[in-house]
């Protein structure tokens, strides 16, 4: 183990905590660090219904959605072989969207309880079928990429279409579908994290499986490896993972593409060593964006979901263009 | 088919009525075959005659449609896998390399069955792959990328690799494959080297001389099917070489190492 590398994940958690406290003081009402820590502590403060009833919800969801799509992008890109695999742009979270708006428009529900469930089962489906496009390694990275942004395409259209068709119901779910943590509430953090915890587990208990599923499948099997059953895992964790934290803020691309890929040049290719530091940099990430998000528009603010995909797209650029030369 | 123990494969592996198909296709039929402990034995066969079917076979990686694989004289398909990966390693014809690996990382994988799922490396997790990357004479390439190798650095990793999950029987899918000359004669050293250290070595190869010097037990094989086992002198004839490639050859003595050399008829 290298100094740099024992270092590295003090210093990453340091970032977050800075991140946080932008989180908790940066807004609408811009609060001092102090006036933020009464806010946090002190029912009797004037900043007590700003940070503790709206920013500190807000902060937690970040935290988590973002650790869960940093740990899912990191075990989709290593599951399909391809460094450029996203939950997000491969269109698990437009699955799960897809799959929440209907359950609100056709069938009328609403509430995260029941909508949860269906937003996992999108995930999953798309999941399943991105794996079996482009999992088997017979699709180049950039082909799996292309098919994954045509599902994409494909599935926001049909978001956009369903909320044309019924204004009504899909009204308050206009910031959700563009990916948004301006909503965030308690309830809706207890409600997903039991998922994001098994999840998180099942993420890291198939890691150094995949490690050894990198090296193919017949060396897989030597090391005493079961790669049907490493597959399986993973892709229940990512269907977990991305299922739930699209259920509790809307569809968010790029997060799981650009934290693995940073992460990765700190640590090598090695899933175990990479999967902590996405679920630290990932909510420093989607944090950092949604503060940003706060800033740029003040008073009013721009949907967390937007400013991503805005600043990963040109990352993703480089990436493609990384790759050839 | 109950196996009948009574009589049972003498040798740590073995395989009895061995039968291997694809989706339409038999490869391997009803084929016994015995791996003698300690021997460096290796495969000949031309193309598609099911040796590296049999190698993956042997290594559990491949499951076979009838007969069984032994291992210590137990069906190697009820062994727990961990188990079989700590006695039986294989070095596949085409691994993949990830991405950015470096040397040691590629190596430190092969520790893998010698791991739980949570647990990192311990120091004799490093102990073992420093001795197998000196091993293999590439300790000091070990901080290197797999990228910035030559095609026979890069084998020799991979066989550390192999190595680095200390296992007594290590089996080899055409290692020479893709390297020039004398990369060959450097894998084959180190295979032999690492025979004469204790471990049972099993490898695919293509060149029959390379084969004749190297191994101490020879199996030739066409169609799925054994035409003959044994130590390269008295089995690597004419008639062999005839039977399993279709071609007339003389066969001369080595003048390097004593062993068949097999020499191709000219027939213009």
């Amino acid at each position: 183990m290298t100094h740099r590398r024992a270092l590295g994940i003090p210093a990453a958690l340091g970032v977050l905590c800075v991140i946080c406290l932008l989180s908790l003081a940066i807004g609408a009402l811009p609060l001092s660090p102090a006036a933020v820590w009464h806010g946090l502590t002190d029912p009797a403060s004037s900043a007590y219904p700003v940070v503790r009833q709206m920013r500190l919800p807000r902060t937690v969801l970040g935290l988590l959605v973002g650790a869960a799509l940093g740990v899912a992008g990191a075990l989709m890109q290593a599951l399909t072989r391809n460094p450029l695999a996203d939950p997000g742009l491969l269109g698990v979270n437009a699955g799960a969207s897809a799959a929440v708006v209907t359950a609100t428009a056709l069938f009328g529900i609403s509430g995260l309880g029941g909508l949860i469930w269906f937003a996992l089962a999108g995930a999953g489906l798309i999941s399943v079928l991105i794996y079996l496009i482009g999992g088997s390694g017979v699709g180049s990275p950039a082909r799996l990429a292309l098919a994954g942004t045509a599902v994409n395409a494909a599935l926001y259209a049909y978001v956009g279409a369903v909320e044309l068709l019924d204004t009504d119901a899909l009204d308050r779910m206009r910031f959700w579908t563009v990916g948004s943590l301006a909503d965030a509430d308690f309830p809706t953090v207890t409600r997903i994290a039991p998922f994001l915890l098994l999840g998180a587990l099942l993420a890291a208990g198939c890691a150094r499986p995949l490690d050894a599923l990198a090296l193919g499948d017949d060396a897989a099997t030597s090391l005493g490896g079961r790669p049907a059953l490493t597959r399986a895992v993973a892709i229940l964790a990512i269907v977990l993972l991305c299922g739930a934290a699209t259920a509790a803020c809307g569809p968010i691309v790029f997060v799981g593409l650009m934290i693995p890929r940073l992460a990765s040049r700190f640590t090598g290719p090695s899933l175990p060593r990479i999967l902590p530091y996405c679920a630290i940099l990932a909510p420093v990430l989607l944090l950092g964006a949604d503060v940003l998000g706060r800033v740029v528009a003040r008073p009013a603010e721009l949907e967390v979901g937007i400013v991503t995909a805005v600043l990963g797209g040109p990352v993703f650029l480089l990436a493609v263009v990384g790759r050839r030369s | 088919m109950q196996p009948n123990h009574a009589s049972g494969p003498a040798s740590r592996l073995a395989a009895r009525r061995l039968t291997i198909s694809y989706t339409h296709r038999t490869v391997v039929r009803e084929l016994d075959l015995e791996i003698p402990d300690g021997s460096f034995t290796v495969l000949i066969g031309p193309n598609g005659c099911g040796k590296s079917t049999v190698l993956r076979a042997l290594a559990r990686v491949l499951k076979p449609s009838g007969g069984e694989v032994f291992l210590d004289g137990t069906p190697i398909a009820g062994l727990p896998s961990r188990h079989v990966a700590r006695t039986v390693g294989l070095l596949p014809q085409a691994p993949i390399t990830p991405d950015g690996i470096t040397v040691a990382e590629l190596v430190a994988r092969g520790r893998y069955p010698h791991q739980g799922p949570l647990r990192r490396e311990s120091p004799e997790d490093r102990r073992v792959v420093e001795r197998c990357l000196e091993q293999t004479g590439i300790g000091d390439l070990a901080a290197r990328p797999m990228a910035e190798l030559s095609g026979g650095q890069r084998q020799r990793a991979w066989i550390a690799m192999a190595l680095a999950q200390d296992t007594e029987l290590l089996l080899l899918d055409e290692p020479t494959t893709y390297l020039d000359l004398a990369h060959q004669m450097d894998v084959l050293d180190l295979c032999a080297r690492l025979h004469r250290d204790g471990r049972t070595v099993v490898a695919v190869l293509h060149d029959l001389n390379q084969a004749a010097r190297y191994a101490t037990h020879l199996i030739a094989m066409r169609d799925g099917a054994i035409l003959a086992a044994g130590p390269p002198a008295t089995t690597l004839t004419a008639d062999l070489v005839q039977q399993a490639f279709d071609l007339p050859a003389r066969i001369i003595e080595d003048p390097e190492s004593g062993t068949p050399l097999v020499i191709p008829r000219v027939h213009r």
